[in-house]
């Protein structure tokens, strides 16, 4: 029995059978579902020769609907973030009645077809609907500007973020906070320097996937935004608009763009996530 | 710091936890409260941190009414059975927690506060391990760490909820003398709770033995072993063995027969007689006796374990004997307790 153990082994020996199969498996899987749907779009764009792709991408209109769609989907993640942590909060601390129904309409947004959401906020938001009605004598229009696509993102993202951080918070051991509050920390000094940290990955992940939710979000966005280009066209609605004028290559162009930005903002934050769980004692 | 737990009742959801505890702990010294699970032991202690609120009675700090004040005002020290440290600080950063999170002028620097998370480190023997996180410690070395937390705070009292409960019996007897030379180069009020009567009598000064939310008995180790003041602390510390007896004229007796025991602070009626296993001394002839009929007789370490059978089959008592003693040869022993209580029965106090 002589091995050589410090050599590098593509597979460590491992009491858990069927790494290959597995592997396998996955590569394939991820292939079919993904990878090669994905790289379609990436040879169409690459048929476009750089010139080409270059003309197309930047494109005012196609950069505005680029910006209007990741800077909502941004505001949107981080309003998420802050209030989807504030109702798991209160879902997961306080017992009051009717929290069992507050805790199943946190997942509507997950279910509802994303056009009822649309119409729906639309209907609510629009200068003589309820809320509307309320706003607009304050000069505030949601319907049909860009603050419209902020709502309803922030609506079909919300979920992600509650259902992400609530199992982690729960998990919190009443101890940690009581040892803070014997220590002398306040109220506030335990959420800011014990509990939060402590979330801290969990939020990472809520918010990227709230992000990218909204990033790809089409159906209750273009309901509520007015589409106005230049001011309230989210850039799913554009290639939309491009493949109904057979623009194949303005459609490509656009979507292959939108890949590229969205992959390397998913793989930073998964890098801050990696950071993070290290940081706050989860690694090993 | 002297604490004085006065007439305190705990009550959660109507259920009482804690009846009328009155309780007076010394300046200094190393107290531990011991009972069996659900005894109320961690409910005392978390009425002391603040961390319960009484539903009744005053608990003082020295002359201060320290009811009136929040957790974080009472400045104790508390060392949870699970450690309940910060798994995303480091051992350092969960030490000067205490520190750093004070205000003003009450705020070490920095540097001062990593200092004194160092020579804290030191103290419980962890130096070198400072920038490690929580979840790189061996349990043992968690519950130090979580121990010089507490200590940075300069606590008035340091209590400690079953500090070794989750530790495997070599560290539990290892970090149990620690705590006791901890204990005497601080000079930390301190009060632990413990549901093993071993480690009680071995680390505290005093013992507060615990039953169904009522403090028992309060004393060394000496007074709960050798007088204990109630059947509970008989049964529950040491080994006991009892026989229910009646007393008459202060005359002892076992059914018909006469013990050779008197007693005068009982009243006539129905009792129990408690004595340990070994504080027994044999008899040849029997003018005055418990006899018994061996039933089993086991070999325990040094001494021998005899059971006997009691007036017929109904109540088993058991002795010890020296290894080589003849009697364990014999069928039928005689003896009679040297070292024994009776305590009237409390149904029958009125016969
Ligand atoms: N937060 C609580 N709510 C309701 N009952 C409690 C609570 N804490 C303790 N109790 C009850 O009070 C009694 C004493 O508990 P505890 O002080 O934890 O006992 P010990 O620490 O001696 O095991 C137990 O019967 C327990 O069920
Ligand atoms: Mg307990």
């Amino acid at each position: 029995m002589t091995y050589a153990p410090t050599r590098w082994r593509f597979r460590q020996p491992s009491v858990i059978p069927g790494f290959g199969p597995a592997l396998g498996f996955t590569i394939a899987y991820l292939s079919l579902i993904v990878l090669i749907p994905l790289s379609g779009i990436a040879l169409r764009a690459a048929a476009l020769g750089w010139s080409g792709f270059w003309a197309l991408a930047t494109d005012e209109r196609t950069l505005k609907a680029l910006e209007i769609s990741f800077g909502a989907s941004l505001i949107a993640a981080i309003v998420n973030v802050v209030f989807g942590t504030l109702v798991a909060w209160v879902l997961v601390r306080y017992r009051f009645p009717g929290r069992r129904l507050i805790d199943a309409a946190v997942d509507l947004p997950f279910a509802l077809p994303t056009a009822v959401a649309g119409i729906a906020l639309a209907a609510i938001y629009a200068p003589n609907g309820w809320v509307g009605s309320l706003l607009a004598p304050l000069g505030i229009k949601v319907a049909f500007t860009p603050l419209g696509i902020i709502v309803a993102l922030i609506f079909v993202g919300l979920p992600f973020v509650v259902r992400t951080v609530q199992p982690v918070m729960e998990e919190i051991d009443r101890d940690v906070e009581e040892a803070a509050a014997t220590l002398g920390a306040t109220r506030l000094q335990t959420v800011r320097r014990v509990i939060l940290p402590g979330l801290m990955p969990a939020i990472l992940t809520g918010f990227a996937l709230s992000f990218a939710r909204a990033v790809g979000e089409y159906g209750s966005v273009i309901f509520i935004a007015g589409n106005i280009p230049y001011v309230s066209e989210i850039a799913p609605l554009l290639i939309v608009i491009r493949l109904e004028e057979f623009n194949y290559a303005g459609a490509t162009a656009i979507a292959a763009i939108m890949l590229v930005i969205s992959f390397f903002m998913l793989f930073a934050i998964n890098l801050v996530q990696t950071w993070s769980r290290r940081r706050y004692g989860y690694g090993a | 710091m002297d604490v004085s737990i006065r007439n305190v009742r705990k009550e959660f959801d109507r259920f009482p936890a804690l009846h009328n505890v009155s309780l007076d702990i010394h300046s200094g010294e190393l107290i531990a409260l011991l009972g069996p699970s659900g005894s109320g032991k961690t409910t005392l202690l978390r009425l002391i941190a603040g961390l319960e609120t009484p539903t009744d009675g005053s608990i003082y700090f020295g002359p201060e009414d320290a009811s009136l004040k929040s957790v974080q005002e009472r400045n104790v020290g508390f060392v949870f059975q699970h450690y309940a440290l910060f798994r995303h600080m480091t051992v350092a950063e969960n030490i000067g927690f205490g520190l750093k999170v004070r205000k003003g002028n009450d705020r070490p620097p920095n540097e001062q506060i990593r200092k004194r998370a160092l020579e804290l480190l030191d103290l419980v023997q962890l130096s070198g391990l400072e920038n490690r996180y929580p979840n790189q410690l061996s349990g043992g070395q968690r519950q130090r760490v979580a121990l010089a937390r507490a200590m940075a705070i300069e606590p008035r009292v340091l209590l400690l909820d079953e500090p070794f409960g989750a530790l495997d019996a070599q560290v539990r007897r290892e970090l149990r003398r620690w705590l006791r030379e901890i204990h005497d180069t601080t000079g930390h009020t301190t009060v632990f709770v413990t549901h093993d009567q071993e480690e009680a009598l071995e680390l505290a000064d005093r013992v507060v033995v615990m039953s169904q939310g009522r403090i028992e008995q309060v004393g060394t180790a000496d007074d709960a072993y050798d007088r204990p003041n109630s059947p509970f602390v008989y049964g529950f510390i040491g080994d006991s063995s009892t026989l229910p007896v009646r007393v008459e004229n202060g005359e002892i007796w076992l059914a018909d027969r006469t013990v050779g025991l008197q007693v005068n602070d009982v009243p006539d009626g129905n009792a129990s007689l408690y004595f340990r296993p070994h504080d027994i001394t044999l008899l040849d002839g029997c003018g005055g006796c418990i006899a018994g009929t061996v039933a089993t007789s086991r070999r325990v370490a040094g001494t021998r374990r005899v059971e006997l059978e009691v007036g017929g089959s109904q109540h088993r008592v058991e002795i010890e004997l020296p290894i080589e003693h003849v009697a364990a040869e014999r069928s039928r022993i005689a003896f009679r307790p040297t070292r024994w209580k009776v305590f009237p029965d409390a149904q029958d106090s009125t016969a």
